[in-house]
Protein backbone atom coordinates (compact mmCIF):
# COMPACT_ATOMS: atom_id res chain seq x y z
CA UNK A 1 0.00 0.00 0.00
CA UNK A 2 1.45 3.09 -0.99
CA UNK A 3 0.49 6.43 0.63
CA UNK A 4 2.03 10.01 0.47
CA UNK A 5 2.10 13.01 2.54
CA UNK A 6 2.32 16.68 1.78
CA UNK A 7 4.81 18.78 3.05
CA UNK A 8 3.75 22.61 3.17
CA UNK A 9 5.96 25.27 4.16
CA UNK A 10 5.41 25.40 8.26
CA UNK A 11 4.05 21.92 8.24
CA UNK A 12 5.27 20.47 11.28
CA UNK A 13 3.69 17.15 12.02
CA UNK A 14 4.55 15.56 8.42
CA UNK A 15 7.69 13.83 9.60
CA UNK A 16 5.74 12.13 12.39
CA UNK A 17 2.91 11.59 9.63
CA UNK A 18 5.53 9.46 7.68
CA UNK A 19 7.14 7.16 10.73
CA UNK A 20 3.64 6.38 11.29
CA UNK A 21 2.35 5.59 8.16
CA UNK A 22 5.81 3.50 7.36
CA UNK A 23 5.41 1.96 10.63
CA UNK A 24 2.29 0.08 9.86
CA UNK A 25 3.10 -0.81 6.47
CA UNK A 26 2.61 1.71 4.14
CA UNK A 27 5.22 2.63 1.36
CA UNK A 28 5.04 6.59 1.70
CA UNK A 29 6.60 8.89 -0.28
CA UNK A 30 6.97 12.66 1.37
CA UNK A 31 5.56 15.44 -1.90
CA UNK A 32 6.60 18.89 -1.80
CA UNK A 33 3.75 21.42 -2.09
CA UNK A 34 5.32 22.99 -5.22
CA UNK A 35 4.93 19.51 -7.15
CA UNK A 36 2.69 19.44 -9.68
CA UNK A 37 1.60 15.48 -9.78
CA UNK A 38 1.26 12.63 -7.44
CA UNK A 39 3.14 9.66 -6.73
CA UNK A 40 0.45 6.80 -7.02
CA UNK A 41 -0.95 6.26 -4.05
CA UNK A 42 -3.72 4.55 -2.13
CA UNK A 43 -3.44 7.49 0.45
CA UNK A 44 -2.90 11.25 0.74
CA UNK A 45 -2.08 12.82 4.25
CA UNK A 46 -2.42 16.51 4.58
CA UNK A 47 -0.58 17.25 7.85
CA UNK A 48 -0.25 19.07 10.91
CA UNK A 49 1.62 22.64 11.58
CA UNK A 50 1.05 25.78 10.65
CA UNK A 51 1.30 26.30 6.94
CA UNK A 52 2.02 29.91 5.50
CA UNK A 53 1.95 30.56 9.25
CA UNK A 54 -1.76 30.69 9.89
CA UNK A 55 -1.36 33.61 7.60
CA UNK A 56 -4.79 35.45 6.79
CA UNK A 57 -7.02 32.15 7.61
CA UNK A 58 -5.09 28.94 8.94
CA UNK A 59 -4.91 26.41 5.76
CA UNK A 60 -5.96 29.06 3.47
CA UNK A 61 -3.15 29.82 1.63
CA UNK A 62 -1.98 26.20 1.53
CA UNK A 63 -5.09 25.17 0.02
CA UNK A 64 -4.22 27.17 -3.32
CA UNK A 65 -0.59 25.99 -3.77
CA UNK A 66 0.09 23.69 -6.78
CA UNK A 67 -0.21 20.65 -5.76
CA UNK A 68 -3.20 20.64 -4.26
CA UNK A 69 -5.17 20.95 -7.60
CA UNK A 70 -3.80 17.46 -7.73
CA UNK A 71 -5.10 16.54 -4.54
CA UNK A 72 -8.52 17.76 -5.11
CA UNK A 73 -8.73 16.17 -8.49
CA UNK A 74 -7.71 12.39 -6.75
CA UNK A 75 -10.18 13.21 -3.85
CA UNK A 76 -13.11 14.13 -6.87
CA UNK A 77 -12.16 10.54 -8.24
CA UNK A 78 -12.63 8.53 -5.13
CA UNK A 79 -8.86 8.74 -3.51
CA UNK A 80 -8.36 8.51 -0.18
CA UNK A 81 -7.48 11.74 1.04
CA UNK A 82 -6.92 12.47 5.43
CA UNK A 83 -6.06 15.96 6.94
CA UNK A 84 -4.91 15.88 10.33
CA UNK A 85 -5.15 18.96 11.76
CA UNK A 86 -3.61 22.01 10.14
CA UNK A 87 -4.43 19.35 7.36
CA UNK A 88 -7.84 19.50 8.77
CA UNK A 89 -8.02 23.34 7.77
CA UNK A 90 -6.85 22.84 4.85
CA UNK A 91 -9.26 20.57 3.47
CA UNK A 92 -12.46 22.99 4.58
CA UNK A 93 -10.65 25.77 2.35
CA UNK A 94 -10.52 23.55 -0.58
CA UNK A 95 -14.38 23.44 -0.22
CA UNK A 96 -13.35 19.26 -0.19
CA UNK A 97 -15.19 19.24 3.38
CA UNK A 98 -18.01 21.63 4.65
CA UNK A 99 -17.53 24.51 7.14
CA UNK A 100 -14.53 26.28 8.64
CA UNK A 101 -12.65 25.81 11.82
CA UNK A 102 -12.90 29.24 13.99
CA UNK A 103 -10.21 30.00 16.92
CA UNK A 104 -11.11 28.20 20.17
CA UNK A 105 -13.52 29.55 22.40
CA UNK A 106 -11.82 30.27 24.88
CA UNK A 107 -8.91 31.67 22.69
CA UNK A 108 -5.82 29.36 24.18
CA UNK A 109 -4.10 26.94 22.40
CA UNK A 110 -5.23 23.66 23.44
CA UNK A 111 -2.53 21.02 23.55
CA UNK A 112 -3.91 17.68 25.64
CA UNK A 113 -5.00 14.07 25.20
CA UNK A 114 -8.60 13.68 24.63
CA UNK A 115 -11.46 10.69 24.25
CA UNK A 116 -13.07 10.60 21.01
CA UNK A 117 -16.05 8.80 20.01
CA UNK A 118 -16.00 7.24 16.38
CA UNK A 119 -20.01 8.09 15.33
CA UNK A 120 -19.41 6.01 11.72
CA UNK A 121 -17.65 2.83 11.32
CA UNK A 122 -19.33 2.53 7.44
CA UNK A 123 -16.19 3.66 5.53
CA UNK A 124 -12.53 2.83 5.13
CA UNK A 125 -11.37 4.61 8.09
CA UNK A 126 -12.73 3.05 11.14
CA UNK A 127 -14.36 0.38 9.32
CA UNK A 128 -13.70 -2.92 12.04
CA UNK A 129 -12.04 -0.55 14.11
CA UNK A 130 -11.77 -2.53 17.85
CA UNK A 131 -12.73 0.37 19.78
CA UNK A 132 -15.52 3.01 19.20
CA UNK A 133 -13.46 5.24 22.05
CA UNK A 134 -10.02 6.36 21.39
CA UNK A 135 -7.40 8.20 23.63
CA UNK A 136 -5.79 10.42 21.09
CA UNK A 137 -3.73 13.91 21.03
CA UNK A 138 -4.80 17.30 20.16
CA UNK A 139 -2.71 20.18 19.66
CA UNK A 140 -4.65 23.51 18.05
CA UNK A 141 -5.69 27.22 18.30
CA UNK A 142 -8.09 27.12 15.40
CA UNK A 143 -10.57 23.58 16.02
CA UNK A 144 -13.38 25.09 17.02
CA UNK A 145 -15.46 23.91 13.72
CA UNK A 146 -18.35 25.84 12.94
CA UNK A 147 -20.81 25.54 9.63
CA UNK A 148 -23.92 26.89 8.55
CA UNK A 149 -27.64 25.45 9.95
CA UNK A 150 -28.07 24.26 6.44
CA UNK A 151 -24.95 22.87 6.18
CA UNK A 152 -25.14 20.94 9.46
CA UNK A 153 -28.17 19.77 8.56
CA UNK A 154 -26.94 18.50 5.38
CA UNK A 155 -23.60 16.89 7.05
CA UNK A 156 -26.12 15.23 9.47
CA UNK A 157 -28.44 13.81 7.15
CA UNK A 158 -25.54 12.16 4.98
CA UNK A 159 -23.58 10.74 8.11
CA UNK A 160 -21.18 12.94 7.23
CA UNK A 161 -19.58 13.39 11.31
CA UNK A 162 -16.67 11.41 11.94
CA UNK A 163 -15.70 11.72 15.53
CA UNK A 164 -17.08 13.56 18.61
CA UNK A 165 -15.33 14.95 21.47
CA UNK A 166 -16.17 12.90 24.06
CA UNK A 167 -15.29 11.03 27.71
CA UNK A 168 -13.94 7.65 28.13
CA UNK A 169 -17.23 6.38 28.48
CA UNK A 170 -18.54 7.97 24.76
CA UNK A 171 -20.73 10.68 26.43
CA UNK A 172 -20.65 14.17 24.07
CA UNK A 173 -21.78 16.58 26.96
CA UNK A 174 -20.46 20.38 26.11
CA UNK A 175 -18.08 19.88 29.04
CA UNK A 176 -15.72 17.65 27.34
CA UNK A 177 -15.96 20.19 24.17
CA UNK A 178 -12.40 20.90 24.38
CA UNK A 179 -12.55 23.70 21.69
CA UNK A 180 -16.37 25.49 21.58
CA UNK A 181 -16.72 22.64 18.21
CA UNK A 182 -20.52 23.03 17.18
CA UNK A 183 -22.03 19.62 18.25
CA UNK A 184 -18.62 18.43 19.83
CA UNK A 185 -17.46 17.65 16.03
CA UNK A 186 -13.98 16.84 16.22
CA UNK A 187 -13.95 15.46 12.28
CA UNK A 188 -15.94 14.62 9.71
CA UNK A 189 -16.07 13.32 5.79
CA UNK A 190 -17.25 14.56 2.39
CA UNK A 191 -20.25 13.32 1.42
CA UNK A 192 -18.59 9.84 0.04
CA UNK A 193 -16.30 9.60 2.97
CA UNK A 194 -13.38 9.03 1.19
CA UNK A 195 -12.40 12.14 2.54
CA UNK A 196 -11.47 12.52 6.41
CA UNK A 197 -10.54 15.48 8.43
CA UNK A 198 -10.06 15.22 12.19
CA UNK A 199 -8.24 17.84 14.51
CA UNK A 200 -6.68 14.88 17.02
CA UNK A 201 -3.45 13.49 15.40
CA UNK A 202 -3.44 9.93 15.50
CA UNK A 203 0.12 9.54 14.54
CA UNK A 204 1.06 10.73 18.13
CA UNK A 205 -0.22 7.88 19.81
CA UNK A 206 1.67 4.61 17.92
CA UNK A 207 3.76 4.24 21.06
CA UNK A 208 3.12 2.88 24.27
CA UNK A 209 6.13 4.11 26.82
CA UNK A 210 5.89 7.66 24.43
CA UNK A 211 1.73 8.12 24.21
CA UNK A 212 -0.68 5.45 24.11
CA UNK A 213 -1.53 2.83 21.29
CA UNK A 214 -4.78 4.48 19.85
CA UNK A 215 -3.33 5.35 16.94
CA UNK A 216 -1.89 2.33 16.10
CA UNK A 217 -5.00 0.57 15.96
CA UNK A 218 -6.19 3.09 13.99
CA UNK A 219 -2.90 3.13 11.20
CA UNK A 220 -3.34 -1.02 11.40
CA UNK A 221 -6.76 -0.76 10.94
CA UNK A 222 -6.65 1.87 8.14
CA UNK A 223 -3.93 -0.53 6.20
CA UNK A 224 -6.16 -3.69 6.52
CA UNK A 225 -9.31 -1.65 5.23
CA UNK A 226 -7.68 -0.44 2.02
CA UNK A 227 -5.95 -3.92 1.10
CA UNK B 1 -4.99 52.15 -8.37
CA UNK B 2 -5.20 51.42 -4.78
CA UNK B 3 -8.40 49.58 -4.07
CA UNK B 4 -9.38 48.87 -0.08
CA UNK B 5 -11.59 46.06 0.97
CA UNK B 6 -12.97 45.12 4.43
CA UNK B 7 -13.99 41.68 5.42
CA UNK B 8 -16.24 41.04 8.42
CA UNK B 9 -17.86 37.90 9.83
CA UNK B 10 -21.51 36.94 9.54
CA UNK B 11 -23.56 38.23 12.05
CA UNK B 12 -24.17 34.48 13.54
CA UNK B 13 -20.70 33.39 13.57
CA UNK B 14 -18.98 33.61 17.12
CA UNK B 15 -16.30 36.13 17.37
CA UNK B 16 -14.23 35.34 20.76
CA UNK B 17 -11.67 37.91 19.85
CA UNK B 18 -14.68 40.91 19.43
CA UNK B 19 -15.59 39.18 23.00
CA UNK B 20 -12.50 39.89 24.81
CA UNK B 21 -11.91 43.20 23.37
CA UNK B 22 -15.45 43.79 24.53
CA UNK B 23 -14.55 42.55 27.83
CA UNK B 24 -11.27 44.33 27.88
CA UNK B 25 -12.81 47.76 26.66
CA UNK B 26 -15.32 47.11 29.38
CA UNK B 27 -12.74 46.94 31.91
CA UNK B 28 -10.86 50.27 31.01
CA UNK B 29 -14.35 52.23 31.58
CA UNK B 30 -16.08 52.05 28.44
CA UNK B 31 -19.40 51.05 29.42
CA UNK B 32 -21.37 52.01 26.75
CA UNK B 33 -20.36 49.45 24.15
CA UNK B 34 -22.92 46.79 23.02
CA UNK B 35 -21.02 44.73 20.51
CA UNK B 36 -17.42 44.42 19.35
CA UNK B 37 -16.92 42.39 16.28
CA UNK B 38 -13.52 42.18 14.70
CA UNK B 39 -12.76 42.14 11.23
CA UNK B 40 -9.50 42.72 8.27
CA UNK B 41 -8.87 44.95 5.98
CA UNK B 42 -7.11 45.19 2.89
CA UNK B 43 -5.61 47.92 0.84
CA UNK B 44 -4.24 46.54 -2.92
CA UNK B 45 -2.44 48.13 -5.51
CA UNK B 46 -3.53 46.97 -8.08
CA UNK B 47 -1.38 47.57 -11.82
CA UNK B 48 -4.69 48.44 -13.43
CA UNK B 49 -6.54 52.03 -13.67
CA UNK B 50 -9.23 51.83 -14.78
CA UNK B 51 -11.41 52.39 -11.21
CA UNK B 52 -13.88 49.47 -12.46
CA UNK B 53 -11.86 47.12 -13.63
CA UNK B 54 -9.84 47.19 -10.44
CA UNK B 55 -12.26 47.07 -8.45
CA UNK B 56 -13.47 43.64 -10.43
CA UNK B 57 -10.50 42.46 -10.07
CA UNK B 58 -9.47 42.99 -6.26
CA UNK B 59 -13.51 41.70 -5.91
CA UNK B 60 -12.74 38.47 -7.30
CA UNK B 61 -9.36 38.15 -5.12
CA UNK B 62 -12.12 38.51 -2.13
CA UNK B 63 -14.14 35.69 -3.56
CA UNK B 64 -11.07 33.25 -4.18
CA UNK B 65 -8.66 33.76 -1.50
CA UNK B 66 -9.54 36.77 0.65
CA UNK B 67 -12.74 35.74 2.14
CA UNK B 68 -14.17 32.43 3.23
CA UNK B 69 -17.87 33.04 2.40
CA UNK B 70 -19.00 30.28 4.86
CA UNK B 71 -18.33 32.57 7.78
CA UNK B 72 -17.45 35.92 6.35
CA UNK B 73 -18.44 38.34 4.01
CA UNK B 74 -16.09 41.59 1.94
CA UNK B 75 -17.05 44.65 0.83
CA UNK B 76 -15.15 47.41 -1.43
CA UNK B 77 -14.91 50.66 0.24
CA UNK B 78 -12.96 52.81 -1.74
CA UNK B 79 -10.73 53.23 -4.78
CA UNK B 80 -8.13 56.08 -5.62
Amino acid sequence: MKSAVITFPGSNCDRDMGVALKKFGFKNEMVWHDDNELPKSDLIVLPGGFSYGDYLRCGSMASKSKIMNSVIEFANSGGLVMGICNGFQILVETGLLPGVLLRNKYLEFICKNVFVKVENNNNPYFKNLSKNILKLHIAHNEGNYFCTGEQLKEIEDNNQIAIYYSDEDGKTNEEFNPNGSMKNIAGIFNKNKNVLGMMPHPERMIDESLSGEDGSLFFKNLINNIR
Amino acid sequence: MKVSAIITLKKDVLDPQGKVIHQALDGMGFNNVNEVRQGKYFEIDVKENDPKKAKEIVEDMCKKLLTNLVIENFKIIETQ
